[in-house]
């Protein structure tokens, strides 16, 4: 599904990422973990075109999309949401879950401005759909409610329900469970399961180890910069170079 | 959503029916000028307000369409409405191939570049004496005709105006409330998170600078055709900056605002005659004391009111247009 190869990263003179390669398979939600500083997030905006890797390459079922901007990943179903929730804040729920929607969407500037027929056609059948989402995510109720005005959990929500509208058929969620309590965290289980079960491959970095533990097919650990291992959630409880990372020799 | 057309409905009405209230003349020439601005206050809310990408010489695309339009129809006989197309195709492409690397910028510097071309435009009409007329204007510019009907009365000017006033808008209450002006929007909350979602950013941007573009230089276009006479001091940097002023006075993304904006702007210099030169003095304050207490300008303030004078009302007051 997607395939990371030897992506390396030199901010300056600190090497943030060195020859990181890995395969994610289709359908599964694979974690990546690591200590804080591990390079979880630059290899993230690096998957999704925020920055551009100093080498190595990223493959999207088979095609090359190095490079590429996220504007450009979105239509091809690779979308992520952020650890510090990039809402729109100014603008209602559906209506952030109604930009989800952008690319599969036509009327430009002038059709819209100029209401033209079928751009109405258009704004009916979105509308229907990103209602749908947000009941996939349990907050219809929310609808009509001023991003910002929303607490950080229900945040996550809309995020989430954004992020399915593009139609993704991969999504990468950077620390979903992040300032979360255990019960939003629990419902974000149930959730990502459910995002699993629509077909769409998850990919999730994350520091909560019993969430990460309980719902991962596969992980893949980096530390300093570097993969340390990969394998199942069992594997890798066990993997002695992993435990040394996480505790310090013992 | 339906609340704005149903203001607008309301607001044209009494746009169309309120020159029976004045008897011509002095009124009706400021409402004239009203209906300029707010058509130009419009545009630049689209860039400003919706988009959130500050623009510091939009005086120019204003002045760059009265220019071309003036100059074409006087000098060179063309049809007037046909330069006022030529003006707005003219100055679109223009603003297009401007956007792209302009817009790259971000805050500051991007106030800064923008406010460097209004100085280059503002320089151009000052200089080519031979095309412009230099600092003592251009004179003899012919009036709009529609078949044996030429817009040359205050009350006739009113009605052309208005009509493109209201039109412009429309557009831009169709805008904000579809796919597009959602967009916009999102850029300006998120640049990462729109981009992220599929939303090529950087072209729309593009799209909406030059759109905004497109209505100012109409409306310099009518302007010039209204006036007879344009001159480069209508279109300097003074007037570039009193249009964010509008904007903001206004309320950053409200269509109504924008007009708000624009008609207290039109008639504050008038009231303030009296006080001749200090009279920016009086705009200063007026504009700290709205950040401080109406940063959604007039119109965020007036939903406010509304709210509060009928609280027992639940549910959530569906962002303004």
């Amino acid at each position: 599904m997607l395939r990371v190869e030897g992506i390396t990263q030199i901010f300056g003179g600190l090497t943030a990422l060195e020859d990181i390669s890995f395969t994610v398979a289709k359908g599964l939600i694979t974690g990546v973990i690591g200590p804080n500083g591990a390079g979880k997030t630059t290899l993230f905006n690096i998957i999704t075109g925020l920055y551009t890797q100093t080498s190595g390459k990223v493959f999207l079922e088979g095609e090359d999309i190095s490079g590429a901007p996220p504007e450009r990943l979105a239509p091809r179903g690779l979308v992520r949401t952020f650890q510090n929730i990039e809402m729109f804040h100014q603008m209602t729920v559906l209506e952030n879950v109604l930009v989800g929607l952008h690319t599969r969407s036509q009327s430009g500037i002038f059709s819209c401005a100029l209401k033209l027929p079928w751009h109405l056609a258009e704004e009916r059948r979105m509308r229907e759909e990103a209602l749908r989402w947000l009941e996939f995510c349990g907050i219809s109720d929310l609808a009509e409610v001023e991003a910002g005005a929303l607490p950080f959990g229900k945040c996550r929500s809309v995020e989430v329900a954004r992020a399915m509208a593009v139609n993704p058929r991969i999504l990468l969620m950077d620390e979903p469970a992040a300032g979360l309590n255990s019960r939003e965290t629990a419902d974000l289980e149930v959730l990502i399961r459910k995002i699993r079960d629509t077909g769409v491959t998850v990919v999730l970095v994350e520091h909560d180890m019993e969430l990460v533990m309980d719902i991962c097919d596969a992980i893949v650990v980096l530390n300093l910069g570097k993969k340390l291992a990969e394998g199942t959630p069992r594997q890798i409880q066990e993997n002695p170079a992993v435990i040394k990372a996480y505790l310090g020799e013992g | 959503m339906k609340r704005d057309y149903l203001l607008f409905l309301l607001f044209a009405t009494v746009v169309l029916v309120a020159p029976a209230a004045f008897k011509g003349g002095y009124l009706l020439n400021v409402l004239v000028f009203m209906g300029i601005n707010t058509m130009l206050a419009v545009a630049l809310n689209l860039l400003l307000g919706f988009a959130g990408q500050i623009s510091l010489g939009h005086a120019s695309f204003f002045g760059l369409g009265a220019y071309l339009s003036g100059i074409l129809s006087t000098t060179y006989g063309f049809n007037p409405w046909l330069t006022m197309v030529i003006a707005a195709v003219a100055v679109g492409i223009l603003a297009f191939g401007l956007g792209f690397p302009i817009l790259k910028l971000k805050g500051h510097y991007l106030a800064m570049a923008t406010l460097g071309f209004g100085i280059i435009v503002y320089i151009v009409f000052n200089e080519t004496v031979a095309l412009t007329g230099g600092p003592s204007g251009l004179s003899g510019i012919p009036n709009l005709k529609m078949g044996s009907l030429t817009f040359d009365g205050d009350l006739k000017n009113y009605y052309l105006i208005w009509c493109f006033a209201l039109v412009t808008m429309l557009l831009a209450i169709n805008l904000a409330h579809s796919r597009i002006g959602r967009a916009l929007r999102a850029i300006h909350d998120s640049e990462v998170a729109s981009r992220v979602m599929g939303v090529n950013a950087r072209l729309l941007k593009v799209q909406v600078f030059a759109l905004s573009a497109i209505i100012s230089a109409v409306a310099g276009s009518l302007y010039a055709h209204t006036m007879s006479f344009i001159s480069p001091a209508s279109f300097g940097f003074n007037f570039s900056v009193e249009l964010v002023t509008m904007v903001i006075i206004g309320g950053l993304g409200s269509i109504f605002g924008s007009f708000l904006g624009a008609a207290l702007l039109t008639i504050l210099p008038e009231l303030l005659r009296v006080v001749q030169d200090y009279d920016i003095v009086v705009y200063g304050l007026l504009l700290i004391v709205m950040t401080m207490y109406m940063p959604k300008g007039l119109a965020g303030g007036i939903a406010s009111l509304a709210r509060r004078l009928r609280p027992a009302k639940k549910g959530v007051v569906d962002a303004q247009g």
